[in-house]
C-alpha cells in the first residue's frame, strides 16, 4: 500500500474513495448538473434556433399569452391528479388481495397483473391506439354488454382522448405500484390481521385502518415517482395521437409542448426552457407537499 | 318442509372468497388482453384490427414480409441490441463503483454529494433534453449512437440501489483481503462483483429494459433510418396517415420479445432489483 505510506491511512481513504465516485460524478456533472443550469439560462433567451438574443423575463410574460401552454398546464395537471389516485387505489386492493392467505394461482395471478411493467411505452401505446379505435375491440365490448348505444371516438372527442390517456398509463403502472404493496405487506406479521378479524372487523375497515397506515412509506414512495412520472408524460400521447396531442390539443402535455416547440417546428429553445422550468418547480413543489402531508400526519 | 339453513359462519367465508378470484381474474385478464390482442392482431389485416376482429387471421406471412420489406430489420435490431447493451454494461460499471465507493469510504463532503446526486432522481428530461440536444450537436454526435449513450450512464438510480445493497456486503471480506495485501481495484473486482452478483443481474435487467424501451431521447437525436431502434421504428409506422396495424403489429411483437424473455427468465432479479429502492 504506497499511498498509506506517503500520506497516511486517511489520504488513502479519501483517494480511494474519491477514485470510485469520479466516472459517475463526471458523467452527472457534465450530463445533468451543467444541462439543469443551461436550461435554467436559456429560459432569459429568446428567438429562433441559434441565433439566441437576451429577454429577460420575456418567456414568462409569453407563457401567461400562450393558450397551448395553459392547455398543456391543464392536461398534465388533470392527468396526474385523476390517474395517479385512482391507480394508487387500485394497486393497493390488488396487493392485498394477492396478500389473501392460502390464495390459489397466487403466483399466475401476480405475474398477470405485473406483466404490463414490462411493455414499452411506445408498443402499449400502439396496441391501445388499435385497440380503442372507432369500430375496434373494445367499443364493440362494451356495445355488446350494453354499457354504451354508440361508439366513442376515444381518440376524436377531447374528453374520451383524455380518458383513454388516463386508462392507458393506468393499465401499464398499476402492476408496478402493486408490487411494491405487496411486498411491504409481507413483511407485516399476518396475526395483526387475525385479530381484528377475530374481533369482527370487516375487510373494508382493515383495509382503511391497518393495510392503509402501516404501508405509509410505500405509499408516500410512490405516489410521488407516479406523479414526478405523469408530469413528464410523453411517449403515450405522443404515439397515441401522432405526435399531436389532439384532438385540438385534448391531451397535449407539457414535455409533448416542449418537444414540438423544440424539435417539430424551428426551434425556440429559450421558451421551452422556460416551460422545461415549469415541470421543475411542479415536480419540486408537489415532491415537498407530499413530503410534508406525510410527515405532518404522523 | 325443511327450514332454509341459517348461513354458517363457514359460508360467509367463502363467499369474500370467491369475489377475490372474480376481482383478480378480471385485473389478470385486463393485464394480459393487450398481449393476446397483440398475437391475435399479427396474423389479421389491418382493416380487420382496427374494426376489432378477436379471432386469428391468415395475414401473418403478409404482415412479416410487409415489415421486412419496410424496415432493414437486422439493421434496426442490431442498433437496439447495440445501444441497450452497451448502455447496461457502462451504467453498471460506472454506477456500482459509485455506490461502493459511497458506501465503504465514507466522509461528510462525499455523504453531502451523495444527497445532491439523489436530489437529481428528481429533474425532468425535459429540463436537459434542449441543452444536451445543443451540446450533442456542437460535439457532432446527433444520429450517433454515442450520444444516446453518453446521458444516460451515470445513472442516479442505480447508484442508489447499488449503495443500498452495499450495505449487506460483509466488511470481513473485505478487511480479510486487504491484509492479503489486494488493492482496492481488485477487492471491488474479485471479491464484491462475485458476492453482490445478485445485485448486479437484478440491476441489468431493470436497466436493459430501460434502455431496450427508451423513446424521447433516441427521437430527438437519431434522425436518420440507418441509426434507429426498434421502438423508434414502431413509432413511425402508427403514427403514418394510414398506418397498416398488421405491419405494427409485427413490430411490437419484436420489440416487446426481447423485455418478455428477459423479465420471464429473470422476474425474481427484476422484481428484487425494483423493490431495492425501497429497502
Amino acid at each position: 500500500m504506497a499511498l498509506a505510506k506517503t500520506g497516511g491511512l486517511k489520504r488513502y481513504y479519501d483517494v480511494n474513495g474519491w477514485l470510485f465516485i469520479a466516472p459517475a460524478l463526471a458523467l452527472i456533472g457534465i450530463f445533468l448538473i451543467y444541462p439543469i443550469f443551461r436550461s435554467l439560462f436559456l429560459s432569459f433567451y429568446s428567438g429562433k434556433g441559434m441565433m439566441l438574443k437576451f429577454a429577460g423575463f420575456g418567456n414568462i410574460t409569453r407563457l401567461s399569452n400562450d393558450p397551448v401552454f395553459l392547455k398543456a398546464l391543464i392536461n398534465t395537471t388533470t392527468f396526474f391528479v385523476i390517474q395517479v389516485p385512482i391507480m394508487i387505489v387500485l394497486a393497493l386492493m390488488l396487493a392485498s388481495l394477492l396478500n389473501t392467505d392460502k390464495l390459489k394461482f397466487a403466483g399466475f395471478f401476480r405475474t398477470a397483473i405485473f406483466l404490463p411493467c414490462v411493455a414499452s411505452l411506445v408498443a402499449y401505446s400502439v396496441l391501445f391506439k388499435s385497440m380503442f379505435s372507432v369500430d375496434g375491440v373494445i367499443n364493440q365490448a362494451l356495445m355488446a354488454v350494453g354499457l354504451i348505444g354508440t361508439p366513442i371516438g376515444w381518440l376524436t372527442e377531447p374528453f374520451w382522448a383524455k380518458v383513454l390517456v388516463i386508462l392507458a398509463i393506468t393499465w401499464r403502472w398499476t402492476g408496478y405500484n402493486m408490487i411494491f404493496y405487496l411486498a411491504a405487506l409481507q413483511n407485516i406479521d399476518k396475526s395483526i390481521y387475525e385479530a381484528a378479524r377475530i374481533d369482527g372487523v370487516p375487510a373494508w375497515a382493515r383495509f382503511v385502518h391497518l393495510t392503509i397506515p402501516m404501508l405509509k412509506p410505500v405509499i408516500l414512495f410512490t405516489t410521488i415517482i407516479s406523479t414526478i412520472g405523469t408530469i413528464q408524460l410523453f411517449d403515450e400521447v405522443y404515439n397515441l395521437t401522432e405526435g399531436k396531442g389532439g384532438p385540438a390539443d385534448a391531451t397535449i402535455t407539457l414535455s409533448l409542448y416542449i418537444y414540438n416547440l423544440t424539435f417539430r417546428f424551428m426551434p425556440s429553445f429559450g421558451y421551452a426552457a422556460t416551460i422545461s422550468y415549469v415541470i421543475v418547480l411542479m415536480v419540486a413543489v408537489l415532491s415537498f407537499l407530499q413530503f410534508y402531508a406525510a410527515r405532518d400526519r404522523s | 318442509m325443511r327450514p332454509t339453513p341459517v348461513p354458517s359462519a363457514r359460508t360467509w367465508r367463502i363467499l369474500p372468497g370467491a369475489a377475490t378470484y372474480i376481482a383478480l381474474s378480471i385485473a389478470a385478464f385486463v393485464s394480459v388482453f393487450p398481449f393476446l390482442w397483440m398475437l391475435i392482431s399479427s396474423t389479421n389485416t389491418s382493416i380487420d384490427i382496427i374494426k376489432g376482429k378477436t379471432s386469428f387471421g391468415d395475414a401473418f406471412s403478409t404482415n412479416v414480409a410487409n415489415f421486412f420489406t419496410l424496415v432493414d430489420v437486422p439493421l434496426v435490431f442490431w442498433n437496439s441490441a447495440k445501444v441497450a447493451i452497451l448502455t447496461t454494461l457502462l451504467t453498471i460499471a460506472v454506477s456500482s463503483l459509485a455506490g461502493y465507493g459511497f458506501e465503504m469510504f465514507r466522509s461528510r463532503m462525499r455523504d453531502r454529494i451523495y444527497s445532491l446526486v439523489l436530489l437529481t432522481l428528481m429533474v425532468p428530461f425535459a429540463a436537459l433534453m434542449i441543452p444536451l440536444f445543443m451540446m450533442m450537436g456542437k460535439a457532432g454526435l446527433i444520429n450517433t449512437h454515442i450520444a444516446i449513450l453518453l446521458p444516460t450512464i451515470a445513472s442516479a438510480f442505480i447508484i442508489f440501489y447499488f449503495r443500498q445493497s452495499t450495505k449487506a456486503f460483509p466488511t470481513e471480506l473485505r478487511d480479510a483481503a486487504k491484509v492479503d495485501g489486494l488493492k482496492e481495484w481488485q477487492i471491488f473486482l474479485y471479491i464484491y462483483v462475485p458476492v453482490m452478483r445478485s445485485t448486479f443481474a437484478a440491476a441489468f435487467v431493470i436497466v436493459f429494459m430501460t434502455s431496450w424501451n427508451n423513446y424521447l431521447w433516441p427521437l430527438i437525436v437519431l434522425q436518420s433510418n440507418e441509426t434507429k431502434t426498434i421502438t423508434l421504428v414502431v413509432s413511425s409506422l402508427a403514427s403514418a396517415y394510414y398506418p397498416d396495424f398488421g405491419v405494427v403489429m409485427i413490430g411490437t411483437i419484436l420489440a416487446t420479445l426481447p423485455t418478455l424473455l428477459v423479465f420471464f427468465i429473470m422476474q425474481r432479479q427484476f422484481v428484487q432489483g425494483m423493490l431495492g429502492s425501497v429497502k
